[in-house]
């Protein structure tokens, strides 16, 4: 019993981190109907952005943070108005192809200028430990995650329930004829809307860096990470969506440590699989 | 008192792709009237009201709004100029509360500062609404909701409103009710447009109408003046 409580709590921390991954992806997916097949790209896209800040401006990796968010927040408000908005509305696969696109020109950007390397963002935190019994120990980094990630959620229920902004959005994913009506500018809307789902990766693109090591290519692995929690989720449920986070992360932990580090992944997949036949809308959602 | 020109279409050409929807369609509101547009199914009512509001744009032809031109205008630009619409089949944001679906009406900036006063008023027209509060917009049965959807449209304090179908699908005895609450919001000064099937309530209810076939106008008067035999000629188009 002793050993399991360790994945358990790894995989609860953990499955705060997959909530800020995900919860962008699914807000987009809510509201303007598309897959952003870029989003884990542009998470990875901000982990450079904030090691060249921490690299070449000696920046620390946590102001660096509070560059690299409002920025990426610029980015995708532009991918949005400039790319996806001149596709949208038009058939379903012409925006998937733009962000198909835009996703395998991030990777070979990153690739050009950062080479295949391994990095990672150096933090004091990398290996502290708070210990709570001989056995059971809580990863600093891990809990640093937990927190933001709870926050982030927290902070992004209350804009879509509170605001103008956020209540537009909802509307207009609701019914985007009658948020016309209302004197909803939808386009502008959607564009606020990835921007705000583009700064939610930014924020897990930077933890992520301080947390594990990253290449140009893993934002397809954190893609099918935010894809798997979101589809266990059920589409724009913001709870859910953190539930989801941690039993994507049990799941991976517990098949890691039961069967061996190669069946991590695979396990969440299958845990994935086990939910979508028991409640194919996903365990909170609506549509 | 004078009273000026609310809404001015002059010439209007709309098409989808090839079709053809309107015909040189040309209609005239007075500040302060209720002015009826009827016509059966498919004889281009919608269309003409959804380019009035700027969700379509014409070919051909200009829409003057208390004097501006707002042809090819976007919906955002027409609202915060004071028109506003009950579109058909309510169309309420099913996963708002009632709450939040009249909010959202008062989402053009010109309206936003207004709104707590222009709330109490629509609440004060409507209470059930204000029973329903915290419901969904979709837990609402159709009346409420066309209620709401009314409700929804006066929240940017409108110069105009445009309904679309508003007693689509209702019992009568609701719809009488909705049209008693539409000749209040009228005498407070708001120009009404009214699109509708049922005839005979809305040339009750209207100072003027006019009666499209085909996305032409085929008559138009005063409802006093217009004999019942020309008007279901023109309705039907036989």
């Amino acid at each position: 019993m002793e050993d399991l409580l360790q994945p358990i709590l790894n995989g609860v921390l953990l499955g705060g981190l997959y909530a800020i991954i995900a919860i962008g992806l699914s807000t987009i997916m809510g509201i303007v109907k598309i897959m952003n097949f870029a989003h884990g790209d542009l998470m990875i896209l901000s982990s450079y952005l904030c090691l060249v800040f921490v690299t070449w401006l000696g920046l620390s990796p946590y102001w660096s943070f509070f560059v690299v968010v409002p920025l990426m927040y610029c980015i995708g408000y532009f991918y949005q108005w400039f790319l996806l908005n001149r596709v949208l509305g038009k058939a379903t696969d012409p925006p998937l192809i733009v962000a198909f696109g835009v996703s395998i020109m991030i990777q070979n950007i990153l690739l050009l200028f950062f080479t295949p390397d391994a990095r990672t963002l150096m933090t004091n935190l990398g290996m502290k430990t708070i210990s709570l019994t001989p056995h059971l120990k809580i990863p600093v980094n891990y809990l640093s995650d937990f927190l933001i990630g709870l926050v982030v959620i927290f902070f992004l229920y209350c804009f879509f329930q509170k605001s103008y902004l956020g209540r537009a959005i909802r509307a207009a994913a609701d019914d985007e004829i009658a948020a016309k009506l209302m004197g909803v500018n939808t386009r502008r809307i959607y564009a606020h809307a990835m921007g705000i789902s583009i700064l939610t990766a930014a924020i897990a693109g930077v933890l992520v860096g301080m947390t594990f090591t990253f290449y140009p290519y893993t934002g397809s692995t954190y893609l099918f990470i935010a894809f798997g929690v979101a589809i266990i989720a059920g589409l724009g449920s913001m709870k859910g969506t953190f539930v989801a986070g941690i039993i994507l992360a049990v799941a991976q932990l517990f098949g890691g440590h039961f069967l061996g580090p190669g069946y991590q992944v695979v396990s969440g997949h299958i845990i994935l699989l086990i939910i979508l036949l028991l409640k194919p809308k996903g365990i909170f959602g609506t549509v | 008192m004078s009273k000026s020109i609310a809404l001015k279409v002059t010439g209007l050409n709309v098409h989808y792709k090839d079709f053809q929807a309107l015909w040189n369609v040309s209609l005239e509101t007075q500040e302060g009237e209720i002015t009826s547009v009827i016509g059966a199914n498919g004889s281009g009512k919608s269309t003409l009201l959804s380019t009035v509001s700027g969700v379509l744009s014409p070919t051909a032809g200009t829409i003057d709004f208390f004097g501006e031109k707002i042809d090819g205008l976007p919906p955002h630009e027409t609202v915060a100029r004071g028109l506003s619409m009950v579109p058909e089949g309510r169309r309420i944001f099913p996963r708002l509360t009632v709450y939040e679906n009249l909010l959202m009406g008062s989402y053009s900036p010109r309206s936003r500062a207004k709104r707590n006063r222009a709330l109490e008023k629509i609440l004060d027209l409507f209470p059930v609404l204000k029973v329903r509060h915290y419901q969904m917009g979709n837990t609402l049965s159709g009346g409420e909701q066309q209620m709401l959807a009314i409700g929804r449209a006066l929240m940017s304090e409108p110069k105009l409103v445009l309904c679309d179908e508003i007693s689509l699908g209702l019992a009568p005895v609701i719809i009488k009710g909705i049209y008693k609450e539409l000749k209040r919001i009228n005498e407070e000064g708001i120009t009404i447009v009214l699109v509708e099937q049922d005839i005979k309530r809305s040339l009750k209810a209207a100072g003027y109408a006019y009666v499209l076939l085909q996305g032409k106008v085929v008559l138009e008067g005063k409802p006093s003046s217009l004999n019942e035999e020309e008007v279901k000629k023109a309705y039907f188009g036989v």
